[in-house]
């Protein structure tokens, strides 16, 4: 019982570290990590939102600005939960100070909580950071707080597992950015980040239900604006049905030392 | 108390390179333990092995009569390793690296803090506590895995050749700093290629060579098989050619300096009092090479043919 105990306060000890030191990274780098994402987003909020916006006029009842905002805060979770695991873990990895972690007694369980909780700290950082950048250009008070808050992070925990699994196969850098490249970035921008699906042809409308990210942002969105052009329990029970895969497959790849034991 | 005991360990790597081939060891607990072998032998796979860096193939370890099996994170608990490869994160501080160590073994942050204190100073590191690891020196980068793998305080040490590349008078600072705390009761074992150093710190030494246990016994005992040593006696004169001593083979270096081979069951004092009968004075004495390194050699290409083939 006091051995188990005690196993237990170890653990935490382990997570905490493990936790603190992915956060002093993110907030260290700064400048790579929380700013390019900032200006980027501006960017999207002055010429989308703004200038090619106002030609567009409302969607879904909103103004085109105030519809692209939650896409775009969910657009910068994403790519940032992701990013922030694959370059955090890979670097690990390939200078070798993984080893620190794998020589301990931390169970590989803590390992991925670890740098999952990185990846989601650093996705819900650049989401509070976009969405007050957005607040300079529109209102935006959410209509169901719970939704909104739950999403957002639930999300980012999916993208933050994906990113693991991702650096966990990596064995050079290119292997970390052709996952965000040519699928991340493709479904998020097509997972109704800029448009309502209404708006697309029926085939295509059922092709887009196909997208993970569509109600993943389409979930954020009616937690902000109460509007989605799919029902909120099928975003949740796709974002479940991910968390639960993806843990279990990156729990399994770490425990047989899959990329990171020889 | 067994510190390590290996039972039929073996590795079989994916490339069907057989790195282990079911090899046999124990260590006894505040033992200081030299692991040798040539290039390519197994010493770093069986480190691997017991660090959990590589996965065994078959066989069984016991750390402290943990089985990594059954009981990984107690076995874990009592390990601590300075790897063969400089594995720092070169962008993280002196301090941060050893207090996040002792994090991830659980210590408590103010403990952890203690002992990066301690050990970095005992490392003649704590001046540079809040450098980050990639403006250290080769030698410092060293020091700093020590101190990284003592945060937790390990019963087992195992170091990978912890001194190459390291200057002399680093390396014998690391000699006196790893006696202190094999004094103090942790288990060691040293793999290096340094054999002077494994005979100077250890008191027992396992030989490995192609994934099998050569040779595993005290250091005197596995000294004292050595049946020829080769003295180096600079003496007061000049020869035009080598003495003539019955039972001796001699060499001249140079007109005042010969090579004696001296079998062991012929005492040096022997071989001075001829030398004396032929009026021949010593001024200085050396050993041609390290013992154990004469020895190493001896066993290693003395192997018959059939067993360097068996891979």
């Amino acid at each position: 019982m006091t051995e188990n105990r005690g196993r237990v306060r170890q653990n935490i000890t382990a997570l905490w570290t493990l936790v603190t030191k992915e956060y002093i990274r993110i907030v260290r780098i700064w400048i790579q990590t929380l700013v390019p994402p900032a200006i980027t987003m501006s960017l999207y909020f002055v010429i989308f939102g703004n200038l090619i916006g106002r030609r567009i006029g409302e969607m879904d009842g909103f103004g085109y600005m105030q519809f692209i905002a939650p896409g775009l805060i969910m657009m910068s979770v994403i790519t940032n939960a992701y990013g922030n695991v694959v370059s955090s873990f890979f670097g690990a990895k390939f200078a070798r100070h993984i080893e620190e972690m794998l020589v301990s007694p931390m169970p590989a369980s803590l390992i991925l909580l670890g740098h999952v909780a990185g990846g989601v700290i650093r996705g819900l950082l650049v989401g509070l950071l976009v969405t007050l950048i957005a607040l300079f250009f529109t209102d935006l008070r959410p209509e169901h707080p719970f939704v909104t808050i739950s999403v957002v992070f639930l999300t980012a925990v999916v993208f933050a597992l994906a990113g693991l699994i991702n650096a966990i196969f990596a064995r050079k850098f290119d292997d970390i950015s052709i996952i965000p490249t040519f699928v991340l970035t493709p479904l998020t921008y097509l997972g109704g980040v800029f448009y309502s699906i209404s708006l697309l042809p029926d085939f295509w409308q059922r092709v887009s239900l196909a997208n993970p990210v569509l109600y993943m942002v389409n979930a954020f969105r009616y937690g902000i604006l109460g509007v989605s052009d799919i029902p909120i329990d099928y975003a949740y029970l796709i974002i479940g049905v991910f968390i639960v895969s993806l843990y279990s497959f990156a729990l399994l790849l770490l425990k047989r030392g899959v990329g990171i034991r020889e | 108390m067994r510190a390590l005991q290996i039972r039929g360990l073996t590795k079989v790597y994916d490339n069907g390179m057989q790195a282990l081939k079911g090899i046999d060891l124990d260590v006894e607990e505040g033992e200081f333990c030299a692991l040798l072998g040539p290039n390519g032998a197994g010493k770093t796979t069986t480190i691997g092995i017991l660090t959990s860096l590589v996965n065994k193939t078959a066989g069984s370890v016991q750390i402290f009569g943990h089985d990594i099996d059954r009981d990984l994170t107690l076995a874990k608990s009592c390990l601590g390793l300075v790897p063969q490869e400089i594995n720092l994160n070169l962008f993280e501080k002196v301090f941060n690296i050893v207090v996040t160590q002792g994090g991830y073994y659980g210590i408590p942050h103010h403990l952890a803090m203690e002992r990066a204190e301690k050990y970095l100073t005992q490392l003649q590191l704590w001046d540079r506590r809040d450098e980050v690891a990639r403006s250290l020196s080769g030698g410092m980068k060293r020091r700093l895995m020590i101190a990284r793998a003592l945060v937790h305080e390990p019963r087992l040490l195992i170091l990978d050749e912890p001194t190459a590349g390291v200057d002399i008078e680093i390396r014998r600072s690391m000699w006196s700093f790893l006696r202190q705390i094999n004094a103090e009761g942790t288990t060691i074992i040293l793999t290096t290629h340094y054999l002077e150093e494994a005979e100077n710190l250890c008191r027992h030494v396992a030989i490995i060579d192609e994934g099998t246990i050569i040779e595993n016994d005290r250091m005197s005992r596995v000294l004292r098989k050595l049946s020829v040593e080769t003295l180096v006696l600079n003496l007061d004169r000049d020869l035009q050619e080598p003495p003539r001593l019955p039972g001796y083979e001699i060499r001249m270096v140079d007109s005042s300096t010969i090579e004696v081979d001296v079998q062991s069951n012929r005492g040096i004092n022997e071989l001075f009092a001829d030398l004396t009968r032929q009026d021949l004075r010593v001024v200085s004495m050396r050993n041609k090479a390290n013992r154990l390194e004469e020895l190493f050699l001896n066993i290693v290409d003395n192997k018959p043919a059939a067993s360097r083939g068996a891979s």
